[in-house]
This record gives C-alpha cells, structure tokens and sequence, in this order.
C-alpha cells in the first residue's frame, strides 16, 4: 500500500523534559520522524515542552509549539492547526499517556483526529498490566504469577500467596517509576504505598520475583499488510529482577539456539497480533529460566522506547524512522533499506559483531540514595559499543562511560564473593576483581546470575593481563602478537600501560611500530552479504579496512558520550547543529560519539560516523584515519575537553577556541590574574591543595563560602559552607579531588544570578541572550529556572554585564561560543564563572531568539567572521522565555531533595508568552507542579524581604487566598493589616509548616532563606514540597511572577504559539 | 591449539586456530549469515562439499545437543569461524562444538578474519578452497593448488553420496514446545519423500501434519512411487548441481500431473527443470535466516531461511507453471506453481532450522492438496 493522502497534518508528540527512564532517545526518534514525514510531503506539527530537543529546532516542523503537555494546552493547538491525525508513538510512555488523556476527554473526537501508528485499545491493553496478562494467558503465552492491586492490604495478601520476594510494578508508569522488590511483608507495605501513589490509575502488579531469571528482549516492526521483522534480539548479562534500563545488555543474544530464539520470534509476533498493534515498533521483553528453558512474556511496549534506539544504533536499522512510515500506509517492502540501497526494510538485520550496552549512572550526585539496582530503572544515561567479540566490546564500553575505567579488569579492595549477588553499578568491576582474585568463574556465575557464557569470555579476556603480570612483561617483551591479542580483547593503551608500569603514549608508539592498528569496519545490516553505502564504522583489530576515508576537505565533531546530569542532549544538540552548519560550508563532518540514544548517532546526521569511545587513544585513531583539516570539541560538554590537551599534544588540529583557553579558564591562578587585568571584580577567593589550606581559606575568606573541586562539570562537589563544622564534613565526604585543587569562594547570599551566553570570533563579541536566575543565589544555574530576557536587573548592570562578557571573550581570545555567569549584589556585578565552550542554555537560547547559536560557533570555528556570518548584534527577545528544572528525586526516595551548588536536573523545559506571568505559569505547568487559583499560602521571608512582600500578601490576599506565615513575616503583614494564620518554620517549633504541607492544608510557599537557620529552614520545606508536589517560591521575583501568573491566568487564559509564528512576526 | 589454514583457489589464504578433526579437505567456499542454529547448519546435507564460514563471530557458545540435528551426521567439509566459544552454555546442550567435530573428523577453523573472507567471496563469487588443521597446514602453497585441483560445484550430482541407501518411514514428531500451532493428527495418508539430501525438519513438520512418510532413494524410480500408491510426492533439500540430477529430472517429469508434487530447495529446481526451465550457478547464493521473499499470490512478505547456490532462471519458459515467490533483495525465483499438475515448490526452506517460521503455512498447503487427492481417489 502507498503513502496515505487522505491526511495531511500530522500532530507528533514529543516526551518532554528528559527524566531517568526517559531520555533523549525520543528526540533521536522524533527528529527520525519528523525528517522523514515532511520529506514525504506531511505538515508537521510538534508539540514538546523541552526546549534541548534537536526536533524543537524550527526547520524540523511547520509548526513547533515548545508547550506544556497537558491536554488542555493541546487541545488549543489541535484548534488552532486542525491536525488530521496524531502520532503519538515516538514520544514516549509521555506521548501515549497524553493521548490517552486527550481521548478520555473527548477531544479526538470533537476535532475528529485519527490516531496512526497505534490505537487507544492498543495502547491500553499493553500498558495496562492485567489486561496484558489476562491477554496472555488468552494465546496461550505465560506470565510471571501475580496479582493486580490497588490496595496495600491487597498487595500484602497477594504476596502471601504468592510467596516472597515479590516484585511490584506500578500501572501506567514509565521507566518502572514505584516499582521495587520487596522480601518482607514491612518492604512491601512501603513499596507497594508508593507504587500506587505513582501510578496515575492506583494500580500496582505484584508479581512472583523472577530473581535469578534470564531476561531477553526483542524489537521488532510490523506494517498494514502484516509483514513483521525482528530488527534486533537483545540478552541482558543482569538476570531478571534488575530494570531493563540499569542492566548492561548484548546484542545479538548469544546464548540461544535457533530453536529457542524462533519460539521467543513466534511468540513477540503472537503478542503483537493479540495486542493488535496495526503498525510500527515495539519490544516484547521475555524471562527464561536458565534451568529448563520455561518462558515467560514480561511485558510489550507498543512503541518506540529506549530500546528501539539502541536496537536502530546497533543494527543500522532505523525503527523510529520506518515506523513513522508505516504509520502512513507504507509497507516494509516499500521502504528501502537505506544502508544496502538495493534492498527493503522487509528484512531482518544480521550481525558480524557484537553490541555492548552500559548504562551510566550517578548516584555520587545523590547522597543517601539506595544504590542497589532493582525494578526502577536509575541510570541517567548510557553508551554502547560495538567490538568484533563480547570482550572487545565489553571493553570499548566500559572506557566510553567516561568514569576514569580504561578497561574492566582492574584489581579493586577485596569483594566477598557473596556481595557480588546485589545488582550495584560496581557489581561487574566487582567480579573482574574478584576474578583477578582467583574466585572461579563458576562461582562467579552463581553469586550474579550472570550466564557462565559471558563470565567465561571475561574471564578469558583477564587471564590476558594475568599473565603480563605473572611473568613480569616489559613494554619491549611485547611482540606483535601479544599485542594484537591483547587489543582484540579490547585492551586499551592506558590499561596496558598501566598493566605494563609505563605511560600510554609509550603503548601507542611501540603498537604502531610493531603495525598494530585499528581496522574499520561498517555496520551495514546484513554481515556484509551487499555492499553497505553509508560509512557507519566501529573498530576492531582484524584485516583490511572499510573506512574508505576521502580526499575531501573535513572536520571531526567530538560527541559528548553518555547523558549523565550536567552533560546532556544540550551537547548533542550542539553537536549536530556544528554538523549541519559545516556540512552547509562545503565540509565533510565526521561525529564521533558513543551515545546510542543521541540524534548525533544517527548515521543521517553527519557524513560519516564514528560510533567510538571518546578517549585520546579512540580519537587519535580515527584523526590518523581520517586526516581531518579541523577537530571541534567544543561542543559536547567537559568529555571531549577532557581530551582536547592529549589530541592537541599529538598534533591534531583543533579549531576555535585554543585549548589553552580551556586552561586558562580552569585555572585559578590564571584566571584571577586576568580577570585583575581587565579590572572585574569576582567574589573573593583562592585555591587550596590541602586539608589543612582549605580550612585556613574558609576562615581567611569568612563564611559562608562556596567549595567545590576544579575541573569538574555540574558542580560536582559544590556546595554552600556556613561554618567550619559543615566544611569539616564536606572535606570528610569529598576526599577524591581527581589531582586537582579545590577552589572556595567568598559566596554571595542573596544575589541576583545571571547566566549569559555569548559568541566571539577573536575580533568581536556578540551577545545571544542574557538569563536571569529565578531561583535564590547559590543553587545551581542547571537547576535554577531562568527568565529571558531579564525580569527584575537594572539597565545600569546588564551594560555592566555586557561590557565584562565583550572584554572577557576577547581577552580570553574565544572563537565559538562562551557562557558567563555573573551574580550582582549591593550594586556590584560580579563574575562567577567562565565557560569557554557551548554551554547548557544554547538550546533554550537558540530557540527563544531564534538565532541558531550552536550554528553559528561552528561556522566561526571553520574561520568565519561574526560579520560575515551577520550576527552582529544581540537579539531582541520578543515576550518572555522562562527556563525551569526538572529533578529527579521521586525517584530517588530518602534523597536530599535540597537544590544545592551541585546540579542534580535530569532535563528542562520551556514556558513561552507575552508576559512574564503566563510564561512563569506555563514553565510551572510544563514540570507538572501546577500553580494553585486558591488555598493557603504560606509565606516565611528574610529581613530583607519583608519589607517587599507585603504587596505580594496583599495581591494573593485580594485573589482571594488565604495567608499563613511564620511568626516574623506574619507580624510584617498584621502590621499592614493583614489577615494571617501564624504556622511555625521548621525551627520555631515541633508543629510546624512540614506538617501542614504534609496534610494538604498550605497549597503554595514563599520562602526566601538567608543565613544558615533560614537555609535550614528552606532546605526542609524544599523537601517537603517535592515530596507532597506543593509549589515553592524561593525568591521574590518568582513570587512576583507567580502572583502576575495567577492574575493573568484569571484575566486571560493561556494561549499558544509556534515558534515560526513567534519569529515571523 | 594447532595451527590451521584456509587456501582459496584465487591464492588467498587465511590463518586461524584449528579444532574439531585434523587433516586437510576440499569443498566450495561459501558464507552462511545465520545468527543461530549452527548445528542445523552443519548436519544439513545440502552443505556438502561445502566449506561454511559464519559471519556471527561467536560459535559454539550453544554448545551441541541431539535434538538440534537435521540428519545423522555432519555433512560440511570444512567450518570457518571468527571465535569458538570457551565455554559452553544452554540447558538442552550435551557437548562441545570442538568435540563433536573431532568425533565426526570435520575440520574447523577460528580465529579468521572472517568479515574480510565474506567481502571477498561477495565480490568475486564462491570459490574451491582446502581446509587443514595440523600437519597439513604446513603448506599453504600446496593447499592452494589442491584447491584449484578440486572438482567444481556446477555439474557435480552430489545428490548420490548423500541419499539414504535404502527407503525408510519416519514417525517421529516435532517437540510441541517449539511451535506455538502444533497439531497432530495420527492417521493420515502416506505420501512418499524423495531424499535429495532431506532435512529432519521437513519430515517432522510432514509428520506433525498427519502425513504418513516413505522416504525413498533418490534414484527410486517413478514408477515404483506411485506403485506404493502414495496421496503426495516431496521432492527434498541436497547438494550440487540439480542440472546433473538427471534422473530425478525425469522422475518427475514422469509424476507430474499423477499425484500432488511439494518441493524445496534442490527439489523445487528439480521441478524447474522437469517443466523445462533451466537452473543457473549464482554468484554466492542465498544462506541465511533473513532473507525477504515476497509470496506473489497474498502480496505478503515472508522472513525466511535459504540455503542454495543454483536458482531458476526466470526468463526461461516453465512449461505454464508460474512463478510464484520472489526474493526481493535480488529478484531471484523462489516459489513455482503448476495449477493443473499440481505441483508447487519453494527455492527456500520453510522448515527453517535455523530460520523464522514465517512459510510453514506450504506444509499445510501440501497437507490440504494431499487431503483433496484422498478425497478426489474416494
């Protein structure tokens, strides 16, 4: 069947803020879509609340409304774009519930929308956990023994039959959101409570732990005629009982014969026929138990998810793409495979190699968090890695995560074998240890679960460097050999330097001497029976080489690896506009990244593609391949400048900004000394390498002080020091400073924050966008929401800010893009922090000016002139572009929810508008933390303040809410006459505003701390109002804007705008 | 582990680690892209006088067991992998891989670069090559010239060296676990198997269906098939040349149009040539588990296994049958259909093993023609 014509707007749906469990692979799957619709003639419209997106980008759409996805929002936009039909599968679990939502109320009828790709009664029995498993048992097909509750009382009764452990997943909720194991009756009450606060429909499935299980997944395609592929079979290495998310998975399954992989094929396409998924991709995801090969179907997502991209990565077939086609009356065989050209998409990729997926986590961001990994997915990101052999590619993987790991196998403290039964994020680190031990493989085996199979291949893999340290090797012992084993077992040159005592430039020269180099080769679906078209390279240590690099003039672009917080799609969404904007200049881009859930890894995106750790080692290589005329690595955040110094020191060519700005900007020393030259003031501060030093700094500055170590990304470490007690605990706690000194600064409590972004080619300077922070000083600019232009800073100290941001490009001879933050407080502006690289707001910059930022950074790194590219003077921003945060604490249960100096935001979004107060409004919408029309407001205030809130009382006063306060903040507003309800702070009295929160009695707070009481004070109620999704106002400007936003919603209700619309006016 | 070598005839040679039997071997260089089912693949007869390289790297890894065997023995001349697994993992597994080619003196090869060996043999065709493993693959020169020396695939009947010697029933059934539309019906009519080289597959899926199955020689003359007066005729899988099968050629000349005739593989280019087309060596054939052929009649794309290095050519006429199944990467013919001779064939094998089960819905369209021909008979 040929495409539909019969419709011709299509609505796609995004996934919104990046959370854990879903991440900026549906940005990968919603750009696939996008491209590939409007290349077919469709008008796009996209609706998407996270401004980082690369399918946000105006080009992508005919219409893109950076939005709240809620139904009420889109019901506007169905209104005002009359969509015939609606795609909702590529944005997510987000996506379908949004659907879900828009059908319940009517509105795909009234506006007569058709949904394509999947329909409500499909959507409902997969993602509805009975319903699926009575499905099942209905064909014929087992699941794991359970019960659907929505009571504790009932979960603990089902467990009792069941018999414990049991495993409890939540209804409706994404990346396994509330679930948990539970061993005991007291575990499942907890766990159970909350499963069912998170589920949307209060329903949990208590399922029989299938702990110790092996767990498979299968993604696979169908169309309209009934065609159906298996695109990808994927093994988990972690059994059953650790989130599909947090284990670290191979494909293709290695441990199956054909008989037991075609029953697993039978029964997905029995799934798929019963759930009665028309078109598209889904995953059926299956638990085997290892001992008499029993099945049981787990669970069917019927869409793209996280698993279709790495699926796309690994076999070079792009699912999110070919279902956007099929959900438009395309057939497989219709759609050509664009890697072979000669051949359809109606075919099953084979694979010659072997895929490694890690995840990548960061629990050091969260302390008190429970590191155990179990049903709720915690990983913030991933890499994959693709090697001829599960070692090699085990190998590549583990150096991508970017965790200092050159290699799995290294000798840690000793690990009882028995620990190794905890899924942890160490547990495989903890088993090469264990081994490197002597503990037998089969031991091995039994303590993780882990398939005897793998065990063996990385048991083989460390008797390699067993033996090096047996016999003593030497560098020069090493023949060729030797080496060309060792690197076919994935051994990097660091880790063999360091097996070797020597230094990994040393390895480099005498593997090069002795001719052992990398070959590429392609990915190319089909093990190599056509010949592959699209230069898609992984490498390997085998013969020949299908790199086939050309005489072209070309620039590498340096990925930014695996998401992990503070390095996000931001990078990625540099990254490929540098791609785009070089390819336009007539340049061959070549992007390197390791990154399967990105939009740079997608073989569309840059002429060629590298899918390789990004080390020194995994560069240099590529770089004497390729023989480039430019390398950026700029772009991708702090993991390729991490290893700019080691490219440059090799002699590679990096273009823009010199290395040595990087250096210089890091540097204190440097850095203080030119910020003297040029006459601009920072907090007052110095660096200390010692104990000792630090707590002689502190002091010497005077309290309270910000500490942090240098050379870190996300503000690692940082945090707010009040006393000498709390900096004895911080130095208790932060013990490894990587080599680098730690830096204090004078902190500057309650100032304004003001991040600015800015471009310089050398010769000038031009400004894209000045934000202001709404959040109190001292909380990350990651997770402070922010308002462009600036809300409530004076003309007087933007010039300030302009002039610094002008000399200090300049001076530090930037030639790309660059971000200042600056805090301004008792009429001085100061400059806390310089970035010489693209930094996280680009995106949110880019997409409220409607200047490509990222674009044109890379254009003046290939040698253009500000002036030549015509970007000359600062944009004006029409109306208002609030930034806001998303956190991830729901997951993260007995977390410090406290906003700190350490960024801990998984994603963003954007709120949009003509006035300050419905932009503040939709951004509050967007992160789902709605604010209230009426109730009770609470409000505690500093001295400082207290003065100024009382318009903000009287306003909220006259709309009708009520007003609690603490007891000095209430006397302000009796003053002033005032009705008011005195509720205690945390530290006036046992009974205090946590237990109003807690009830529901106080339905929105304003609290602006000051001073270590008050900070206490504000870290509690913060905490609280995560836990009980209360909004809270912690500075003066969000209440005023929050106040202008209840008002205007009351006067005007919210309406939309596309950004093309936004811009063309 | 010892030294091996693989010789082509084009003077490419490719050194590995041996395992499995020692000695040295002939067979025609060919490249099979299964991820699974290594062991249906070596105890398939159709690969005889073949030497199969896996383009999956790791092998072995399932080790062996005795259900997972399409005869009785391993019938390649040589096995050529990029990684024999260390370690064997599986429930159902009995054995190693190395093992068992040692047991049965069938010479394989690892560590072989294997990638650049399939490259080579798509750009320049399958070729004669001499595998050793030991002693013998102290010369690679001399490996070469045994290569060039060795007989070549087209016109050589195989089907002789691999056909069973004397007719037998078979009665054994799939195990139900491996198919989600298992049925059985236990007194059915007896059609007669013509082995070529037949998988076990074919016959337990013919069985599982209520067929009753005589499985004669392939030499066993027309004649005496239909003197065992059989509901159905199943012209098997096997090696070589079908060109030079001559003997089959007329046998079923001499059926069609007297009894419903199924065939796969060398049985359905068998049926080509009785109906007058010719067959034709391709460049590197078809073996694989993902192969897209298109089924003409329903329009509807099957994912299915193939093994053969000879097609139908389209062009020629078909003596009114009419073409049935196209392999989509390449165009190929892979299905025919007499209507009034009643007779249908597929070049690709939908008893898979290894393979998807996307074509066993043939089986049951021979089972249907057989049940109208008792019927037609009462």
């Amino acid at each position: 069947m040929p495409k539909r014509t019969d419709i011709h707007t299509i609505m796609v749906i995004g996934s919104g803020p990046i959370v854990i469990g879903q991440g900026c692979e549906f940005d990968y799957s919603g750009v696939q879509a996008c491209k590939v619709l409007r290349r077919q003639g469709y008008r796009i419209v996209l609706v998407n609340s996270n401004p980082a997106t690369i399918m946000t980008d105006p080009e992508f759409a005919d219409a893109t409304y950076v939005e709240p996805l809620t139904p009420e929002i889109c019901e506007r936009i169905i209104e005002i774009e009359k969509p015939d039909a609606i795609l909702p599968t590529v944005g997510g679990q987000t996506a379908l519930n949004l659907v879900l939502a828009l059908r319940e109320q009517g509105i795909l009828d009234k506006y007569n929308i058709e949904l394509i790709g999947a329909s409500v009664a499909s959507i409902e029995l997969a993602e509805d956990r009975q319903l699926f498993k009575d499905a099942m048992t209905e064909i014929g097909l087992k699941s794991p023994p359970s019960a659907v509750v929505g009571s504790v009382e009932d979960a603990l009764q089902a467990a009792e039959m069941l018999n414990y452990p049991v495993l409890v997943r939540p209804s409706f909720t994404l990346g396994g959101s509330g679930g948990g194991v539970a061993y005991t009756p007291d575990e499942l009450r907890e766990v159970a409570e909350r499963g069912l606060k998170l589920s949307p429909v209060h329903e949990v499935l208590v399922d029989l732990s299938l702990l110790g299980w092996k767990e498979y997944e299968l993604e696979v395609m169908r169309d309209t005629s009934g065609n159906f592929v298996v695109v990808c079979s994927i093994e988990n290495l972690d059994p059953m009982g650790v989130h599909t998310g947090d284990s670290i998975t191979v494909a293709p399954v290695q441990t199956l014969t054909d008989k037991e992989l075609q029953r697993l094929r039978d029964m997905a396409k029995a799934v798929l026929d019963r759930v009665g998924l028309a078109t598209g991709g889904a995953n059926v995801q299956f638990a085997i138990n290892p001992d008499d090969g029993e099945v049981y179907v787990i669970e069917m997502n019927p869409r793209v998810s996280r698993s279709s991209a790495l699926a796309s990565k690994a076999t070079g077939f792009p699912i999110a793409k070919i279902a956007a086609l099929l959900a438009v009356g395309f057939r497989l065989d219709e759609i050509p495979n664009d890697i072979t050209r000669v051949t359809p998409a109606s075919f099953e990729p084979s694979l010659d190699y072997v895929v490694v997926k890690f995840p990548r986590w960061n629990f050091e961001k969260f302390r008190g968090v429970n590191t155990v990994l179990g049903p709720q997915m915690k990983a913030v990101g991933e890499v994959m890695a693709i090697g001829r052999t599960f070692p090699e590619a085990l190998q590549k993987a583990v150096r991508a995560l970017d965790i200092g790991m050159m290699g799995f196998g290294f000798k840690q403290e000793n690990t009882p074998p028995e620990a190794l039964r905890v899924p942890t994020a160490q547990r495989l680190f903890q088993v090469a240890s264990a081994m490197l031990g002597y503990t037998p493989a089969d031991e091995i085996s039994q303590q993780t679960g882990f398939d005897p199979w793998f065990v063996q291949q990385m048991a083989d893999t460390l008797r390699l460097q067993q033996t090096i340290a047996e016999k003593h090797l030497l560098l020069d012992n090493l023949d060729r050999n030797d080496f060309t084993k060792l690197k076919r077992y994935g051994y990097s040159d660091a880790h063999i330097a360091q097996l070797l005592n020597t230094n990994e430039g040393a390895v480099r020269a005498r593997r090069a001497a002795l001719g052992v180099v990398p070959s590429y080769y392609r990915v190319d679906t089909c093990a190599a029976e056509f010949e592959a078209h699209t230069p898609y390279l992984y490498s390997t240590y085998e013969q020949e080489d299908e790199a086939q690099p050309t005489q072209n003039h070309k620039v590498i672009v340096l990925g930014g690896g695996p998401n992990r917080i503070g390095q996000g799609i931001e990078f990625d969404y540099c990254c490929v506009h540098a791609c785009y904007a070089l390819k336009d200049m007539g340049y061959e881009t070549i992007m390197v990244n390791c990154n399967p859930e990105t939009v740079s890894t997608d073989y569309d995106t840059a002429d060629r593609l590298y899918f390789e750790p990004l080390t020194v080692e995994d560069v240099l290589n590529i770089i004497e391949k390729e023989q480039p005329d430019g390398v950026l690595v700029q772009f991708g955040g702090q993991t390729p400048l991490n290893i700019a110094q080691g490219l440059q020191a090799a002699g590679a060519p990096i273009w823009g900004t010199p290395v040595d700005t990087i250096d210089l900007a890091e540097d204190r020393q440097r850095f203080n000394t030119l910020m003297r030259d040029l006459d601009i003031r920072q907090p007052e501060g110095t660096t200390a390498r010692t104990r000792e030093e630090v707590i002689a700094a502190a002091s010497g500055i005077g309290y309270p002080v910000l500490v942090r170590p240098s050379y870190v990304l996300g503000g690692r470490g940082m945090a707010i020091i009040f006393d000498e007690a709390g900096l004895l605990e911080w130095l208790a706690e932060n013990t490894d400073w990587g080599g680098h000194p730690v830096l204090i600064d004078q902190f500057l409590d309650d100032a304004f924050e003001v991040d600015v972004d800015a471009l310089c080619d050398g010769e000038h300077v031009t400004i894209g966008g000045i934000m202001q922070h709404i959040e109190q000083a001292g909380i990350h600019s990651g997770d402070s929401a922010c308002v462009l232009p600036p809300y409530k800073i004076s003309l007087y100290h933007i010039e300030i800010i302009r002039e610094q941001t002008r000399r200090l490009g300049l001076a530090l001879g930037v030639k790309g893009l660059f971000n200042i933050q600056f805090a301004i407080k008792n009429d001085v502006v100061y400059v806390l922090e310089v970035n010489p690289r693209a930094s996280r707001t680009v995106p949110f910059v880019s997409k409220a000016t409607g200047h490509p930022l990222a674009r044109y950074a890379a254009q003046i790194a290939a040698g253009k002139t500000l002036a030549e590219i015509g970007f000359t003077e600062e944009p004006h921003v029409d109306g208002f572009f609030v930034k806001e945060a998303v956190l991830p604490f729901q997951k993260f249960p007995g977390v410090d929810a406290r906003l700190t100096p350490e960024m801990r935001s998984t994603g963003e979004v954007m709120g949009h508008a003509a006035s300050f107060g419905h932009a503040f409004v939709k951004s509050q919408i967007a992160v789902g933390s709605t604010l209230p029309q009426d109730g009770v407001v609470y409000i505690s205030v500093n001295d400082f303040d207290k003065g100024a809130v009382v318009k903000i009382a009287r306003d909220l006063h006259q709309l009708g809410f009520e007003l609690a306060a603490s007891h000095g903040t209430a006397r302000m507003l009796e003053l002033v006459g005032l009705p008011v309800q005195i509720i205690n702070k945390p530290s006036e009295g046992r009974t205090n505003i946590i237990n109003a929160m807690r009830e529901g009695s106080v339905h929105l707070v304003i609290n602006t701390p000051r001073g270590q009481q008050g900070h206490m004070d504000g870290a509690l109620m913060r905490s609280a109002a995560h836990q009980y999704g209360i909004p809270i106002l912690t500075t003066l400007s969000a209440a005023m804007a929050a106040v202008q936003g209840i008002r205007s919603l009351r006067e005007k209700p919210l309406t939309v705008r596309s950004l093309q619309a936004h811009h063309t006016r | 582990m010892a030294r091996a070598v693989l010789a082509l005839e084009d003077g490419n040679v490719f050194t590995g680690e041996g395992f499995g039997g020692e000695g040295v071997e002939t067979g025609e260089l060919v490249f099979n892209t299964s991820m699974t089912g290594y062991q249906e693949i070596l105890t398939d007869p159709s690969y005889y006088r073949q030497i199969v390289t896996m383009t999956v790297p790791h092998i072995g890894n399932t080790g062996v067991n005795p259900e997972d065997v399409e005869s009785n023995q391993v019938w390649v001349s040589g096995f050529v992998v990029r990684s024999l697994s260390p370690v064997v993992s599986n429930w159902r597994e009995r054995g190693t891989l190395n093992e068992y080619l040692k047991a049965q003196g069938v010479i394989g090869i690892s560590e072989v670069a294997t990638r650049v060996l399939v490259r080579h043999i798509r750009s320049q065709g399958v070729m004669r090559a001499a595998i050793a493993h030991g002693e013998a693959a102290q010369d690679p020169a001399a490996l070469v010239e045994l290569a060039r020396t060795s007989p070549d695939m087209s016109g050589w009947n195989l089907v002789d060296a691999v056909t069973t010697p004397e007719p037998y029933n078979w009665t054994e059934r799939s195990d139900p676990q491996w198919y989600r539309d298992h049925h059985y019906d236990p007194s059915g009519p007896l059609i007669v198997a013509y082995d070529f080289g037949i998988k076990r597959n074919i016959l337990r899926l013919l069985t599982d269906r209520g067929l009753r199955v005589t499985i004669v020689p392939a030499q066993t003359p027309a004649a005496d098939v239909l003197a065992l007066n059989p509901a159905g005729v199943f012209l098997s899988n096997g090696p070589g040349d079908p060109a030079a099968v001559t003997y089959a050629i007329n046998n079923v000349r001499y059926l069609a149009g007297k009894t419903p005739i199924f065939g796969i593989c060398l049985g359905h280019q068998i049926i080509g040539l009785a109906l007058g087309g010719r067959t034709e060596k391709m460049r590197f054939g078809h073996r694989g588990g993902n192969q897209p052929v298109k089924n003409l009649l329903t329009d509807v794309v099957e994912i299915s296994s193939h093994n053969h290095g000879f097609a139908v050519t389209p062009e020629t006429d078909l003596g009114g049958a009419e073409i049935t199944h196209i392999n989509l990467n390449d165009q190929t013919v892979e299905g025919l259909r007499h209507v009034e001779k009643g007779i249908f064939s597929v070049q690709y094998h939908p008893e898979a093993a290894p393979g998807p089960h996307d074509s066993l819905y043939l089986f049951d369209a021979f089972v249907d023609a057989v049940h109208n021909r008792v019927q037609e008979n009462e």
